[in-house]
Parts: C-alpha cells; structure tokens; sequence
C-alpha cells in the first residue's frame, strides 16, 4: 500500500484488491520469515507479550503475528483478581500490598473479591489449620478456572512456627490444595509478595502447566 | 484498694491463704476446697466487689497443674490473681461459671485443652475441639497427637 497516496472513496472492488494485495505482502513476509531470510523483530520495549510475538513490518505500519494462546495467557496475567482470604498475620501484610504505597494493582490484581466465583488467584496469607483447610478446599473448588494459588509466607509453606508439636495447624497448604508459588517469610515483607503475583504472571505467561513446570520442561 | 489492703482483707475472709511475691498484681494461693467459698466472697463482698473475671487459665507444671484467675473490679479499680494447685492426675475443681458468666465458656476451653474437671457446671463439652477428643488434652505438656504431630 501507498500512504502518500491519497485516499480514495471506498469501492468495493478496490478494497478487494487492497486487501488482496496486503494479504500478498503479509504472506510473502511470513514465508521470508519461515525461510530465515528476515530477522524477526521483537518490540524494542519488551513488552508484556514478550518473545511470544512476532512484528512483521509492512508499509504504513506492521502485522502482529502471535499465538491465540499466548494473547489468551497475556490477558489472563494481565487480571489476577485476588480471593480476600487472611487466616492471620500475614493478611495484614497482604493488605499493605494492596493499598497505595505497594498497590499491586499496577501489576493487574485490581481488586480483591470476596466471592471465589469472582476470582482468579488465592493467596493464602497465613496459617491454615485442621478446621480452616476444609473450608479452604472448598472455597478452591468453588473459583472458576483457570485459578491459581500463592502460598504466603512461612505458615502456608509448611506451617511455619507450628510446624514442630501442634495438634491443630496444617503443615503447608499444599496438602490441601495445589500451589503454584510459594513466598518465604514470616511475614514476607510486600515486595516479596509482589515479586511472588510478578512470578505468577510469568509462569502463566509461559504456558506450561504447574507439573511441566516442576519436571522443568 | 491498695494491694496491701487487699491482702490484709484476704487473710481475714481466709487465714489459710499464702500470697506470692513479684507479680504485678497480688497473687494468692488457695487450696481447691477453698475456692468456691472464696470466689463467692471475692464477688460478693462490698469492700472487694470482684465483678470481672478477665482472665481464666490453667498451667500444666508437669507435677501439678495450677488454675490462674485474674479478676478486676470494675467499681474499685483494683485487681488480684488466684492460684489453684491442682493433682494432676485427677484435676478437680468447683465451677464459678455461676458467679461470672464468662468463666462457662473458659472452663469450657480449660476442659478440653487441660482435662480438668469442672464439679457442677452447666454444660461441661469441648469447646473448640471436633468431637471425639475427649481423653486427649492437647496443652498438657505431655500430648501427643499420633496423627498431626511431627517429631523432630
């Protein structure tokens, strides 16, 4: 296509060809790209897409060449919306993350949602014991797929102080339900956290389920 | 009152009583066949009018257990605190869920985390604990839970 070309009005058969011939260029494009005789240009911002995607530069702009399921885990990373679930302190701190100084809104976890239908991620903030994990396992099952879960802190790890000579505390979640990232910490300090929903969104990003990623595939 | 008061007035209402120093309250050690007696008083005397019981506990000494009440009045502002000495093995001791309402659900608690007896309250069951725990007292020193314990 031309663009010092003025614009002509639209004519059906003229689209056509248009539309025919940019589909020409993109074509030929691609097939260079295939044949490794263009190098492939990857936004110089780094963006969030990453090396998922592929620019092919055109004239008066360019084609972005991507698959569906990495836009669909790019979008999906981009709005983690948290279960409100603290069972003790390091809720606290969970709420610190929350609020303006850290604000891990900025990263896509807009808000908190009191109702698992509504969300996507549960951060376990504190300690589970034997009469919260059936109601923890229920609340997972309740939250609509594709979930995910963050153990927070020391306690969600693997019952933390209360590892040693309780009678009462769960030692980890994980035996509960399955956990994607665990943040160490007692409790984590609100970077950690962030650093740990950040990982998060990298690992969805990636596309690998939780155990392709333990096998380290 | 002053804490000297208090105790001169305690050792009026019981001669038997010993008091402990250190505490930041006035301590007193009461045998098990006192306590009722003594809580009544505690409560009811105009000069003490012991109204709030704020804290009820049990300690498991490995030789004996030991019951801790804190109370406060809320009238006169001052406070005291009262140990029970209790046999271990078989841990009796007289409710006074009657006097202070509160003492119902903490006696409750002492019940099941400590086994001891409460004689004639109300509604002696676990408080907290899923059923079936009954016999196994989770805060005495020597529990142990086959199923959620991990020994190091």
């Amino acid at each position: 296509m031309d663009v010092n070309k003025p614009l002509q009005p639209p004519r059906w058969g003229g689209v056509k060809a248009v539309l025919l011939k940019f589909k020409d260029e993109v074509l030929q494009k691609m097939n260079n790209i295939l044949n490794n005789s263009e190098t492939l240009k990857v936004p110089s911002t780094g963006g969030d897409l990453g090396e998922a995607i592929r620019v092919i530069e055109t004239p008066g702009g360019g084609v972005v060449l991507s698959k569906l399921d990495d836009v669909i885990n790019w979008a999906r990373s981009n709005s983690l919306w948290p279960l409100t679930f603290a069972t003790s302190c390091c809720g606290i701190e969970m709420m610190a993350v929350a609020s303006a100084k850290y604000d891990f809104s900025r990263f896509g976890f807009e808000v908190a949602r009191a109702s698992p239908r509504q969300a996507d991620v549960i951060i376990i903030a504190g300690t589970i014991v034997n009469k919260m994990a059936p109601v923890l396992k229920r609340l997972y099952d309740q939250m609509a797929d594709p979930k995910y879960v963050i153990a927070m802190g020391a306690c969600a790890i693997s019952g933390g102080p209360f590892f040693y000579n309780t009678y009462s505390v769960v030692k980890g979640a994980d035996h509960v339900i399955p956990v994607d990232v665990y943040v160490a910490g007692c409790p984590p300090r609100p970077e950690a956290l962030l650093h740990a929903l950040i990982s998060l969104q990298e690992k969805i990003k990636s596309g690998l389920t939780r155990e392709q990623i333990k096998q380290g595939i | 009152m002053i804490d000297q008061e208090l105790k001169n007035k305690l050792t009026e209402l019981l001669p038997t009583a010993t008091f402990e120093e250190g505490g930041e309250w006035p301590n007193i050690n009461v045998e098990p066949k006192d306590w009722l007696l003594l809580a009544n008083q505690l409560r009811n005397d105009a000069s003490l009018h012991f109204d709030y019981l704020f804290c009820l506990t049990c300690i498991d000494f490995k030789t004996h257990l030991t019951m801790v009440y804190h109370f406060s009045s809320t009238k006169y502002r001052h406070n005291i605190v009262v140990k029970v000495k209790l046999d271990r093995n078989q841990p009796e001791i007289q409710t006074v869920s009657h006097i202070w309402k509160t003492a119902n659900f903490h006696e409750r608690e002492v019940y099941e985390m400590f086994g001891v007896n409460f004689l004639n309250h109300p509604d002696l069951r676990l408080l907290i604990l899923p059923d079936g725990w009954e016999g196994k007292n989770p805060m005495r020193k020597d529990f142990e839970d086959a199923v959620n314990m991990i020994k190091l």
